[in-house]
């Protein structure tokens, strides 16, 4: 049965139950597996990086499959992936994957495939001279970053995605078609606290924020929202209930208690937070995934705010490869960014990468007490020559 | 080893399936992309077609362009899809805010997710985005796959949907961006019958379960990822697709303790393989990486130079454990103190890998920082074994779901109702005893709720009896 071209296909508007296939699940993935990945599936000895972007993987019994990895774009047109699939066809015997960072892999079973495959990927570029398929994203480099959907498609966010996303990795391409730095680096963006990409273990995250306290929509509140539901989303009870002058339900916000997380706006349209000026993108670093030496670690906010400056984000850009090249020129060979902020200290950290401290950098939600120091162990940088002059100027 | 699925794959051919001739595919050349505008000003959409990284909207205007060249006939929704969503993204930007609206309920008969409902609030300006809602697909395991398959997505896609996607969403469902609500049923319908495929979760469900890639093509899984994360999502469908739940709730499927696919960050319920017995060691090439023969780390710092490799300072000095030494000119491996942090593995691929009695560590309760800040898996199940059917793992699953969804309030997530009921709470429902190996360290504060159960003599008392040992 070949795809409809009915304007309601097999469904009948009448009959909706009429047939329904229900609990289908997904298909079975072994099907979609080259011959050399069926063959060898559980018995892969080892792999090696050839080059950036280029693996082989070598089975027990001597077989290799070659993958060639491809940065892209997670947000793709049907167009592309007809692309995707055309090189799948002609070099891969029409099988392919994607990596969850968004890369795509193409795989073949020679050396000599794999020098054509690469040829024909680095030969494609978009009309107005954009790679298509950029080899890279392996090793101790920058791979792609993963990321939400910003304006694109979501009613929430506090940034844009895709483009950030594009410019953040135009800065970055050389780490992408390198393996120059102490370790791998993952970034990753998403824009609004709710985090869909769930960038908070990342060596750095780019995260949308909105800074401005919702504005009620007393109009619609009542008609639209659980008053409710609406007061209890709020994580610091700044919600309580009101009326207004003419006798409509709504809610009333204490601001000083609001940390714009934008839940209540989750739960109740007359609650919008987006605001030109307010939302902002904050730089967090130093987070990890994996357990490869230290535990995994949260990513630290490093940056509070820096402007939605459209589409290039040119302050995003420079701050992500301050950290980048200061971590590449000072690491030691294996250490993530946040192992090495911690080896070489915080304080440091800021120092080196030249970027400022400010008292939005302090924790001051519930656990903030877990990142006070109580030590006398600190190095002297800038930052605390300017506490000690500034308690000296009080006694003078 | 034994691969069925559940029941039989229909084999999807795309020249069977097809809606679009080779005609309507190639419908434009390079000069006409070159002279494209798109109808709508796009100044800074323009602007990103610029540098190296692949351009969306480069990509966006080839859509653009095979949609103003298709007939009238070949797409159920408006042409324009593509163009007015760049000109709505162009309006974003200008103004620094989102122009979707907030929600919108739409979905299919029977279902409480998959589809996540979205209008444009600037329907006058862009008609044919004024519906754009999402249609999640449940992926493949570890996401391979042929072209057949996706060529009869795109066409669907293209042909009752904007032609936009995501491959893959944050969660690993296949994303298709923009449709009408009148063509949400015919592509559930399609995508049932013809292509024997159904949607993944949204809302307060199970949502889609995602793997690395394991065994399929790498040599330190010690799960079957791939084969778990099936027969899970299949045996749980009813939960995937039909909200019972508080909120969401993840499965994610590491196949060792690298974590390729981020369980322990991102999943209510992280499985991630380990082992149990020792790390194989292969002494030769032991020597093969000390005497350069084996690039360290598999070729990965291969883009600097730093200097020859020094086993000493690279391996065993970066032990977490520091339960490594050489001895006459040989690896030794202190297993016992081991905590598998797979660094040496990584670090020397050939020469070391994981034991060959390998399980699953059980860890719950990750999550994004909505609403009470991120979350971290808990340790929770040290070891198990994991063999299909995957029973013993099943029942774990269970036991969570006969407590979280009965006790959890409204938006809650797992890992916020151990914090607030406890980790003994936790214990309880698994009906496991604690370990130490759940803290980091023991509780600094003394501040224990002690039940009565747990105190000699119980806690009701006479305050006359006290009265005639202690005046007033």
């Amino acid at each position: 049965m070949a795809l409809s071209t009915e304007r309601l296909g097999l469904y009948n508007p009448d009959k909706p139950m009429e047939n329904r296939l229900t609990d289908l699940g997904p298909r079975h993935f072994w099907q979609y597996f080259p011959p050399v990945i069926q063959n060898n599936y559980g018995k892969w000895d080892y792999h090696d990086i050839l080059e950036p972007g280029v693996l082989v993987h070598v089975a027990e019994n001597g077989d290799k499959v070659f993958t060639v990895r491809c940065g892209g774009c997670r947000f793709m047109t049907v167009e592309n992936i007809r692309e995707i699939c055309d090189i799948a066809d002609k070099h891969c015997d029409g099988y392919l994957r994607f990596t969850t960072r968004n890369n795509i892999e193409f795989m073949v079973d020679s050396q000599d495939k794999m020098e054509a495959l690469k040829k024909d990927l680095e030969s494609r570029k978009h009309v107005s001279g954009s790679y298509k398929f950029p080899i890279g994203g392996t090793g101790a480099g920058v791979t792609n970053i993963v990321h939400t959907q910003g304006y694109i498609h979501c009613h929430t966010p506090a940034t844009d995605a895709s483009s950030m996303v594009k410019a953040v990795m135009d800065d970055l391409f050389d780490y992408f078609q390198g393996m120059t730095l102490p370790a791998q680096v993952r970034v990753s963006m998403a824009c609004c606290l709710n985090m869909c990409g769930a960038v908070h273990c990342s060596d750095i995250a780019l995260l949308g924020y909105h800074r401005k306290p919702p504005i009620i929509d007393n109009e619609v509140l009542d008609q639209y929202c659980e008053i409710p539901l609406v007061i209890a989303a709020c994580p610091t009870a700044a919600i309580s209930p009101t009326k207004t002058e003419d006798g409509k339900k709504t809610v009333k916000i204490k601001n000083e208690r609001c940390m714009f997380c934008g839940n209540c706006y989750t739960m109740c349209m007359a609650l919008p937070l987006s605001d030109y000026e307010g939302d902002c993108v904050t730089v967090l670093a130093g987070g990890k995934i994996s357990n490869r030496i230290s535990p995994p670690k949260f990513s630290k906010v490093v940056v509070p705010a820096l402007p939605n400056n459209f589409p290039r984000f040119p302050e995003v850009c420079a701050d992500v490869k301050k950290i980048i090249e200061t971590y590449a020129s000072d690491a030691n060979k294996y250490e993530r960014i946040g192992d090495w902020a911690e080896r070489i200290g915080w304080e440091k950290f800021f120092e080196k990468c030249d970027l400022p401290f400010s008292e939005h950098l302090i924790d001051d939600y519930r656990l903030q007490y877990d990142t006070y120091r109580t030590s006398t162990q600190f190095k002297y940088t800038e930052a605390s020559w300017a506490v000690s002059k500034a308690a000296e100027a009080l006694s003078e | 080893m034994a691969f069925e699925p559940n029941e039989e794959q229909k084999v999807l051919k795309y020249d069977e399936l097809r809606i679009y001739s080779d005609e309507e595919l190639n419908n434009y050349t390079d000069e006409e992309l070159k002279e494209f505008k798109c109808k709508h000003d796009i100044p800074d959409m323009d602007e990103l077609e610029k540098g190296p990284w692949p351009s969306f909207v480069a990509d966006c205007k080839r859509e653009a362009l095979h949609r103003r060249n298709l007939a009238d006939d070949r797409m159920m929704i408006d042409r324009d899809v593509v163009e007015d969503m760049l000109g709505q993204l162009q309006v974003s930007f200008d103004e620094g805010e989102t122009h979707w609206k907030h929600g919108g309920i739409v979905g299919v008969f029977g279902y409480g997710g998959g589809v996540i409902g979205r209008y444009s609030d600037l329907q006058e300006r862009f008609p044919s985005i004024a519906h754009f809602h999402t249609m999640r697909i449940n992926q493949p395991a570890s996401k391979f796959y042929s072209s057949d398959y996706l060529r009869c997505v795109c066409d669907l896609w293209e042909y009752r949907g904007s032609g936009l996607m995501n491959l893959h969403g944050s969660t690993g469902d296949i994303i298709c961006i923009g449709t009408f609500t009148e063509q949400l049923e015919p592509i559930f319908y399609e995508l049932g019958h013809v292509l024997q495929q159904d949607l993944g979760g949204s809302g307060s469900n199970l949502r889609t379960p995602a793997c690395c890639i394991g065994k399929a093509r790498c040599e330190w899984s010690c799960i079957d990822t791939q084969a778990m994360c099936y027969e899970l999502t299949h045996y749980y469908q009813d939960e995937l697709h039909r909200p019972a739940f508080p909120y969401k709730f993840k499965f994610k499927f590491d196949g060792c303790p690298n974590g390729c696919v981020a369980s322990i960050a991102r999943s209510d319920m992280s499985f991630i393989g380990t082992w149990k017995d020792d790390i194989r060691i292969d002494q030769e090439a032991v020597q093969a990486y000390i005497g350069g023969e084996f690039a360290p780390n598999a070729g990965a710092h291969a883009g600097k130079d730093w200097g020859k490799f020094d086993i000493e300072k690279e391996v065993v000095n970066l032990c977490p454990t520091n339960c490594m030494w050489m001895e006459d000119g040989k690896l030794m491996i202190d297993n016992k103190e081991c905590t598998r942090c797979m660094h040496c593995i990584n670090t020397m691929p050939r020469a070391l890998k994981p034991g060959v009695e390998t399980g699953v560590s059980i860890l719950f309760g990750a999550k994004a920082p909505i609403l009470d800040g991120a979350q971290m898996s808990l340790l929770t199940i040290p070891f198990m074994k994991c063999e299909p059917p995957y029973d013993n793992i099943k029942e774990v699953v269970e036991k969570i779901w006969e407590w979280w969804p009965e006790e959890g309030k409204n938006r809650e997530r797992l890992g916020e109702l151990i914090q607030r009921q406890g980790v003994a709470k936790l214990l309880k429902v698994l009906g496991i005893p604690p370990m130490p190996q759940m803290v980091t360290e023991p509780r600094s504060n003394p501040y224990i709720f002690w039940k009565e159960e747990d105190v000699p003599g119980g806690w009701d008392r006479d305050i006359n009896d006290y009265r005639s040992r202690h005046a007033i």
